[in-house]
């Protein structure tokens, strides 16, 4: 292992995840809900109409690059070409089979890296920590697997 | 409303804070899942100050049956761990190395227009209604 020192970007990551657990913290506080985006886009597709919290959250979601942008253009934009994808992690068929898995696995598993890792940890659960333990150690495996065991730069 | 408007807002605070944190980015999340390439730590520090941040919410909401709006709390209950999980868990990791998105970025890359994200949101919808059909097993 080396680290990438350059890529490393300790203040914003700290910030950004300050940001994410009080975003949290005001849904349970407000609401008395648990932000797992997994379990809130799950609702709002079971209930469709009635689900009115989950698309006001989901909505958030969507247009944070617009606020965010006014005031801090380009900040989160990712590296890669935004319309097409260049980079062989991102073929439109490996996307779209990564997204086919995410869903299953999040409904499966009741949460994602939002809803167990961090409210779930927050609220000290096991059957979160198992769940972050196992995806983390799953996706660690698999980007071992992609870029070291397969080859390829993906 | 006042609900509503609180959901909306968290959902802003929460958007804005996976692009601060540059996790919109699916090349910075796998070079924090490549701990055998040029592995880039980001990803640790943001899980690690939003879980301390997240826990003085959740601290509070574990001593309160009412919401600030007067509501009932609904957490979830607590259950142990399962197969079930397990499995979930694993399928999730999988499909979150392949192409570096888990649902709150993916969503977050709808709105900046990115369309890497646009793919993975459409098979994961598909991939929520079908595992939404799937048998639930025993109650636990």
């Amino acid at each position: 292992m080396s680290i990438a020192w350059s890529a490393f970007t300790p203040w914003q990551a700290l910030a950004g995840g300050t940001l994410i657990g009080a975003a949290a913290s005001l849904l349970v506080l407000a609401n008395g809900r648990v932000a797992g985006v997994s379990g809130i886009l799950g609702g709002a597709l079971r209930t469709r109409g009635r689900a009115g919290w989950q698309i006001a959250f989901l909505a958030g979601l969507l247009l944070s690059p617009l606020l965010l942008h006014a005031w801090l253009p380009g900040v989160g934009l990712p590296s890669e070409s935004a319309t097409a994808p260049t980079h062989p992690a991102l073929s439109w068929g490996r996307l779209l089979i990564a997204g086919f898995l995410v869903g299953v696995g999040t409904h499966l598993a009741n949460g994602c890296t939002s809803g167990h890792g961090v409210c779930g940890l927050a609220r000290l659960s096991k059957r979160s920590l198992w769940a972050t333990l196992i995806f983390v150690s799953a996706g660690l495996a698999t980007v071992f697997v992609g870029r070291h065991v397969l080859g390829g730069a993906a | 409303m006042t609900k509503l408007g609180m959901a909306l807002l968290a959902g802003v605070v929460f958007g804005i804070g996976l692009l601060l944190a540059g996790m919109t980015d699916p090349q910075k999340v796998l070079a924090f899942l490549d701990l055998a390439g040029e592995w880039d730590p980001s990803l640790a520090l943001v899980m690690i100050s939003a879980i301390a941040t997240a826990r003085f919410g959740f601290a509070a909401a574990e001593h309160r049956n009412d919401t600030w709006l007067g509501a009932a709390m609904q957490l979830p209950p607590r259950r142990a761990a399962d197969r079930r999980l397990f499995a979930g868990s694993a399928l999730f990791g999988v499909g979150w190395g392949l192409a570096g998105f888990c649902p709150g970025p993916a969503l977050v890359g709808i709105g900046l227009g990115y369309g890497p994200a646009v793919a993975v949101v459409v098979a994961m919808l598909a991939g929520l209604c079908v595992a939404g059909k799937l048998p639930k097993g025993p109650p636990h």
